[in-house]
């Protein structure tokens, strides 16, 4: 299978501070792979690493086979809600649109194709009722879908996703579930920051746990295990797991 | 030096010691904009309370403007508590309006009293040894001296007072309101403080140098020590320098004499700023440059300790390797290699790398910290 | 009106009117950025920065074109932003410190320097410290022009890169991962922004320029939720201000320009947080007020259907005095039954008797549905964990 993702020898410090340690990585084309690891593991960088928002002291890093600079219009990205002012004075299709920007080029407006496309990205996230609301006026389920929307125009063949399902009501978990297997139905590779233990089975094919370090990536099956946890989260993931066989979450894939 | 020199530079070094005690809670409490506030909005107060009392070093004058600088802390709070505007603009919305009354009020009536705009912005610090506190015939020297005087040991007793508490709830609000202390009761004590020192500064440096002695000295204190303690009689003390050096920097430019001590804040600020033993940019520099070269060979007995035995190593261990895949330029990954050659943690054999002990160590104790 | 008749007659007038007008809508318009991007405090220290640039670029060219001043107060300004983020990237010490203390500094050397430049023997730097609070009389149609051309070429890249700035006054991040040079689009923002406060120091001084920046984007922001129509707004807001207060200043011996002007300013925004729909603080008062009393009669009418739920027959009548007891915070119920009664939820049975009708008995469990889940309908509430 073709490799969408290729990360090798990434380091990243905060002046002699590591937050991520000689990173190597493989993400196949075509899977959802969970980023998962403690708070402070370097998550949210790893992400940030590879789209070139932050610094990084060695390594490099490879979309489909080229440097990010020249497979930007291949990438699209989500990053965390919180990240931005929602008092903000724009629209749900305004913000939705913003994903074109890179597109449109410079001196130019969005124009009425653009609106069109930013309309059925928000079709597909269940929010077209809501294009011309105020930001401010969404909860914050809406918020992470309008977020959604905007990096479905950019129409990419890879994704990131920084913790989508962070706070968000059940509609909208679902709503991402759903739009999260219909890109993978597509062919497309997502990688998604994910903080929820006991969902990653259900919702992932592939894993990637990490604690500066990368402790294991591969198939879900093969490397979500207690040993790896374990090594992850050192001893709290006793509790983690011990919660998720109550639960009984099933493990096979669904999809 | 004459008696009037000494007597000004006496009031000036003391207008910026009791400046600088509030200060430092204030550059701590990150509230630093909210000396520009007051100094700006108690000018109506100040207005108001001249009319009333005719006199500019009157208590009831002090004490009146000063609660119009407690006004506009609440004043912030208020808009702020509307959600309308976000905190930053809530400050800026309030003192411009307050200062324009009362610098519209000035204008008015400058000819009913002894004030003008040039004050507002300056103060009068030349001015000051002709207005003398004469008690029972005798001469005890400049007004302001006394007036000043006594606003700084009201500071000092504060924070002496409640040193403890102003220290918790400056670090750590939510313990202190826990413990009991009334965080906010303690706040509002402070711009209290701030207002009143404000007042009775305002007479002598003007509106805007007020923020000067109040922020400076701290911030550059803060750049200097890490303890409390330390930071505030540091602060005080770089208050004093900057007052004296500032008067004889306006002595040579016949300039005036309190932006010649808002300069020398600045410069004494730009000394530390560059030259900080552990904070200046200098020190800051030449850490970031060492640490540069100690974390690559940290990161490189990393990386071959990672490949180690592995199927790989044959490849990741290749010296040119390290340009291709760390994306390390060719002369920064001889230097690197050349400096852990040097230190013992790798050895060198036909275009590979291999650990030594030391270097095994070295990234085995690398990741443990991390 | 005599004034406003003298407008088109009398040249000086219309000269400051144009001029107030012009500042007050590039500051406006460059302002909602400020505001937008928490910078209104940068305004401030620009702005007072601004004085030592005046008097060196007078210093050293001994011209007052209002160009030359222009731009050793836009070099002053930027120098001063530039070493605010120094010392906040570089050091420990925060935000708020580095910005006053470049303010004040900044604006202590500017006296000192102004006070050196009054000793010099020389009779041209008459003037220079209209700076401080601005002088609207003084402007000359010269000053006018290059206000305007300035402001042109500032609002004209704002117009150019209207989709970019917007892009990094919400989400520069996200910006930068679609490739667009972020740094520079600061950098450029930044320095419109310092345009905007060096065309209105002479007309509203070093000291108050801020507030131009700051206040009529805060009242526009009450006004409306899209960004092209609060920067429209806030335009006008500032040119409306600019003038009303240059013209009253101009008219008036011993009324200074700068803080007349941010009377003006300040009476619209204050205006706009009482009054503006929506968001405005009478509004939400009326609505709060509204939603309360909807919110008590449900409280009653739940309460007699959970009454009545006791009996075998829904409409069983109920004491006035049992629901009083119920509520005992509300005060009397009477007038709350009576609402209720017109609305056909109840009829009164007996003296201070009430009973249920079947359409309050539906209405009652409509309530009850609704507040015991349904996502679609508390999905149009905002959710309470997000804030």
């Amino acid at each position: 299978m073709e490799t969408a993702i290729e990360v090798s020898d990434l380091t990243v410090a905060y002046r002699d501070h590591p937050v991520l340690w000689d990173i190597d990585l493989d993400v196949p084309s075509g899977v959802l792979m969970a980023i998962v690891g403690p708070n402070g593991a370097g998550k949210t960088t790893l992400i940030k690493a590879i789209l070139g928002l932050v610094k990084t002291a060695a390594g490099q890093v490879l979309i489909f086979d080229k440097p990010y600079e020249k497979q930007r219009h291949r990438v699209g990205y989500v990053p965390q809600r919180g990240s931005v002012d929602w008092d903000f004075p724009t629209s749900v299709l305004d913000v939705v649109m913003m994903g074109l920007y890179g597109k449109i080029g410079w001196l130019r407006r969005p124009g009425r194709r653009e609106r069109a496309q930013a309309l059925d990205a928000l079709k597909k996230v269940g929010m077209d009722a809501f294009a011309n609301r105020q930001i401010s006026q969404l909860s914050g389920g809406q918020q992470q879908r309008v977020f959604l929307a905007r990096a479905l125009v950019q129409d990419a063949d890879v994704y990131f996703m920084d913790e989508p399902f962070q706070g968000v009501d059940a509609t909208t978990e679902r709503a991402i579930i759903a739009l999260l297997r219909e890109l993978r139905g597509r062919g497309k590779t997502v990688l998604v920051v994910h903080h929820d233990l006991q969902t990653v089975p259900e919702y992932f094919d592939e894993v990637m746990l990490l604690n500066v370090r990368r402790i294991a990536s591969g198939p879900v099956a093969d490397v979500f295990t207690d040993d790896n946890l374990r090594l992850t989260y050192g001893g709290r993931v006793a509790f983690l797991k011990a919660q998720q066989s109550k639960d009984d979450v099933p493990l096979a894939k669904v999809g | 030096m004459t008696i009037f020199q000494l007597e000004i530079q006496l009031v000036a070094a003391v207008v910026a010691a009791a400046c600088a005690l509030p200060g430092a809670f204030l550059v701590l409490r990150q509230m630093a904009m909210m000396s520009d506030a007051i100094s700006h909005a108690i000018l109506p107060g100040i207005v108001v309370a001249f009319f009333l009392t005719g006199d500019l070093s009157s208590p009831l004058l002090i004490i009146g403007a000063a609660l119009t600088g407690v006004l506009t802390v609440a004043l912030v709070e208020v808009v702020n508590r509307t959600q309308l505007v976000k905190e930053d603009a809530a400050i800026g919305l309030v003192f411009p309006v307050l200062f324009s009354i009362g610098v519209i009020l000035i204008a008015r009536y400058a000819g009913d009293v002894h004030l003008d705009t040039d004050a507002v912005l300056l103060g009068e610090l030349a001015l000051v040894p002709f207005d003398r506190l004469v008690l029972g015939g005798y001469d005890l020297g400049p007004r302001a001296l006394y007036l000043m005087g006594v606003v700084g040991l009201t500071g000092v007793l504060f924070i002496a007072l409640f040193y403890k508490e102003l220290k918790l709830a400056t670090f750590d609000a939510g313990l202190a309101a826990t413990l009991g202390f009334l965080p906010a009761v303690l706040h509002y004590a402070l711009m209290g403080l701030v207002s009143v020192t404000a007042v009775a500064a305002f007479d002598a440096v003007g509106s805007i140098l007020v923020v000067a002695l109040m922020v400076g000295p701290p911030a550059t204190a803060h750049l200097l020590t890490d303890r409390l303690a330390r930071m505030i009689g540091l602060s005080v003390l770089l208050g004093v320098v900057s007052a004296v050096s500032g008067y004889w920097l306006a002595h040579a430019l016949d300039a005036s004499i309190a932006g010649s001590m808002a300069t020398m804040v600045g410069v004494l600020f730009g000394a530390a700023f560059l030259f900080a033993p552990h904070r200046g940019i200098v020190a800051v520099m030449r850490r970031r440059v060492r640490q540069r070269w100690t974390f690559a060979q940290k990161m490189l007995t990393i990386h071959l300790l990672h490949h180690e035995d592995r199927p790989e190593a044959e490849r990741e261990s290749r010296i040119d390797h390290l340009q291709e895949h760390l994306q390390w330029s060719a002369d920064f990954a001889g230097r690197v290699v050349r400096q852990s050659i040097q230190n013992k943690l790798v050895i060198r054999t036909n275009g590979h790398l291999a650990l030594t002990e030391a270097g095994r160590r070295l990234a085995r104790e690398a990741i443990v910290q991390a | 009106m005599d004034l406003f008749q003298q407008l088109f007659t009398d040249y000086t007038l219309r000269t400051v009117a144009l001029g107030a007008a012009t500042l007050g809508a590039v500051s406006g318009a460059l302002g909602t950025y400020a505001v937008l991007r928490r910078q209104s405090l940068l305004g401030d220290a620009i702005s007072h920065a601004a004085l030592p640039g005046i008097a060196l670029a007078f210093l050293l060219t001994g011209s007052k074109l209002p160009l030359v001043l222009m731009l050793g107060a836009a070099l002053a300004g930027w120098l001063a932003t530039l070493l605010v983020m120094a010392v906040t990237n570089m050091t420990r010490v925060k935000y708020d410190s580095a910005l006053g203390l470049m303010l004040s500094v900044f604006f202590g050397f500017g006296l000192v320097l102004l006070t050196f430049i009054q000793k010099l023997p020389n009779a041209n730097q008459a003037g220079l410290d209209t700076f401080l609070f601005g002088q609207a009389a003084a402007l000359v149609q010269r000053d006018v022009v290059t206000m305007a051309g300035l402001g042109g070429v500032a609002l004209l890249a704002m117009g150019c890169f209207w989709k970019e700035f917007k892009l990094l006054s919400f989400d520069a991040e996200f910006g930068k991962s679609l490739g667009f040079p972020i740094r520079w689009l600061d950098v450029g923002l930044t320095t419109l922004l310092v345009i905007a406060i060096v065309i209105g120091l002479q007309t509203v001084g070093v000291v108050l320029m801020s507030a131009m920046i700051i206040a009529p984007p805060a009242a526009a922001r009450q006004w409306t939720d899209r960004l092209g129509l609060m920067v429209i707004l806030s335009m006008v807001f500032g040119a409306l201000a600019g003038v009303s207060g240059a013209l009253l200043s101009a008219g008036t011996t011993n009324l200074p320009t700068g803080p007349t002007i941010v009377l003006c300013v300040s009476i619209v925004v204050i205006g706009s947080m009482l009054l503006a729909p929506n968001r405005g603080l009478i509004w939400r008062w009326l609505r709060d007020r509204r939603s309360g009393r909807r919110l008590r009669l449900e409280a009653v009418l739940l309460d007699l259907y959970a009454l009545a739920a006791q009996h075998d027959h829904r409409d069983h009548p109920h004491a006035e005095a049992v629901l009083d007891a119920m509520n005992p915070h509300m005060g009397p119920t009477r007038r709350k039954l009576q609402a209720l009664a017109e609305r056909g939820f109840i009829r009164p049975v007996e003296p201070a008797q009430w009973a249920l009708t079947p359409g309050g008995i539906a209405e009652a469990e409509r309530l009850l549905r609704s507040r015991d889940g349904g996502e679609g309908e508390r999905e149009k509430g905002r959710e309470g964990e997000d804030r």
